[in-house]
């Protein structure tokens, strides 16, 4: 039979952002995948060298808007361990909050796109609305949407008052009630099951030895989540991680849908936990020596490598996302998919581009 | 300060991460490190169990090292960026860009699989060519 190439992306009405698959097809099948990047490639890793250590928060929190937060906590978390700096408990507990949110309202926007791709647009405002709410709590506690610049090294630059903390509980509760009013529809609709039941299927062992990453990996089966390692608050919160065993586009979007909801609770519970500790630690010194620290982002697991010299100015900054590392895995499971079945597998695993090129 | 590390030559990088997959390592990325104007390191990062296990390797900049992507398919696309950005090159690399993953059109004539122009060369001399 014969083959063609059909090029996927970089502008498809899918991809929040640019990516290129050379989709080779014979008749309606995939048969290969080839990705190719270098839209959005900025080179913020290299501005490490010209940007002193305290600056290069700014810089990583650009390196992907809706994971700014977790970005420039893992970063900060880095920083510390290498300066030597114990953070407050009341600014590890205010991280918590503000890294849960920012999970809480990436899955709302992610559930909504991946309502779009197969065209369910009420579902997909639907959830856009509720993300609303999520963005006004980040407004009115840090003064921005997205980019919400709360870390530094040593703390937290912005605290949350006793009424903040009232007003964030009580919209959650109203959050809480919208996500789950559409549970049945995201879970069971035979329209969202017939476009995402067994399509895209990884296994467990691929997802582990591709080197999955998030709810892609523990969409597969596989119980990891950086939280676990219990860094900024989350060593007094419970958590366990969400896990599906389908490995296909239903499973992981019900991880993320699962997601959402435990952010909530995991807000309160570090909500409950703010003491009156200062903000932020003290930081004397200049960083020397290398580091790898480690957290946990909406797309999946995210990895920093720090390396100081004793000067202001880092001798490298190495940043691994989670969508870099679910790519390979993406180009394993697209041959064999009908090609309708292609933006809907793409857009499962929460591509995030200006994450993956920095 | 400095992170525990395993010191591997070339000649045995393959055969150490393959003995890593057959423990039940993952491969979580690799980092690439100058370490002066004639030399650098390259740093693989292993997790299980939310351990990390580091393997470092010398290497010349502009040298060459064996690909583990045979062993590991998800190590074609670090193996490949590395490539682009130290012109480090890897042996045996499964998915090869020839240095195209990024697209850096502006400092060497290419051209890309799904784009009909091309740049002929950088500064003011640059033309786009159909």
């Amino acid at each position: 039979m014969a083959r063609t190439v059909i090029p996927f992306g970089p502008q498809h009405p899918v991809l929040p952002e640019p990516i290129h698959l050379s989709l080779v097809v014979e008749d309606e099948k995939v048969v290969e995948a080839l990705p190719t990047l270098g839209y959005v490639h900025r080179g913020l890793e290299m501005l490490a060298t010209k940007r002193d250590y305290n600056q290069m928060i700014q810089i990583v929190e650009r390196v992907c808007g809706i994971c700014s937060m977790i970005h420039s906590l893992c970063y900060c978390q880095g920083m510390e361990e290498m300066l030597g700096v114990e953070v407050p408990r009341r600014a590890k507990m205010l991280r918590v909050v503000w890294s849960e949110l920012h999970r809480l309202h990436s899955h709302l926007l992610w559930l909504g796109l991946f309502a779009d791709s197969f065209g369910f647009e009420s579902l997909f405002m639907q959830l856009w609305k509720i993300r609303e709410k999520v963005m006004d709590l980040n407004e009115a506690t840090t003064g921005n949407r997205v980019i919400v610049s709360v870390n530094v090294v040593g703390g937290v630059r912005a605290n949350l008052d006793e009424s903040q903390v009232r007003w964030i509980k009580d919209t959650l509760v109203d959050v809480e009630a919208s996500i789950k009013s559409l549970q049945s529809t995201i879970m069971h609709d035979s329209t969202v099951c017939r476009r995402t039941q067994g399509v895209g299927v990884l296994t467990k062992q691929a997802a582990y030895d591709l080197g999955a990453a998030g709810p892609m990996l523990r969409g597969s089966g596989v119980a990891q989540d950086m939280r676990q390692l219990k860094y900024a608050g989350f060593d007094e919160i419970a958590f366990e991680p969400i896990v599906e065993t389908a490995g296909d586009c239903w499973a992981r979007s019900n991880v993320r849908f699962r997601e959402a909801l435990q952010s909530i609770d995991l807000v309160r519970q570090a909500l409950d936990r703010l003491d009156d500790t200062e903000l932020a630690a003290k930081v004397k010194g200049k960083p020397e020596g290398e580091v790898i620290t480690r957290v946990e982002q909406p797309r999946g697991e995210c990895l920093y490598y720090l390396k100081g010299n004793g000067d202001k100015f880092l001798d490298r900054v190495r940043i691994r996302t989670p969508t870099f590392a679910n790519i390979p895995p993406l180009a394993a499971i697209l041959p064999g998919l009908d090609f309708a079945d292609v933006p809907v597998v793409v857009l499962s695993i929460d591509p995030c581009i200006s994450c993956t090129e920095r | 300060m400095s992170i525990e590390a395993t010191p591997v030559t070339p000649a045995q990088l393959v055969a150490e991460v393959t003995k890593l997959k057959a423990e039940g390592y993952r491969l979580v990325t690799f980092s690439s490190v100058e370490i002066d104007a004639e030399n650098m390191e390259i740093l693989y990062h292993f997790d299980k169990d939310l351990k990390l296990k580091n393997l470092r390797l010398s290497v010349k900049k502009g040298g060459s090292v064996p690909s583990i992507s045979g062993v590991l398919f998800t190590a074609f696309l670090i193996e490949n960026e590395i490539r682009d950005q130290f012109s480090i090159t890897f042996e045996g690399l499964v998915l090869d860009y020839q240095g195209k993953l990024l697209n850096d059109c502006l400092t060497t004539p290419q051209t890309s699989p799904f784009c009909r122009m091309q740049v002929a060369s950088s500064g003011a001399a640059a033309k786009e060519v159909r």
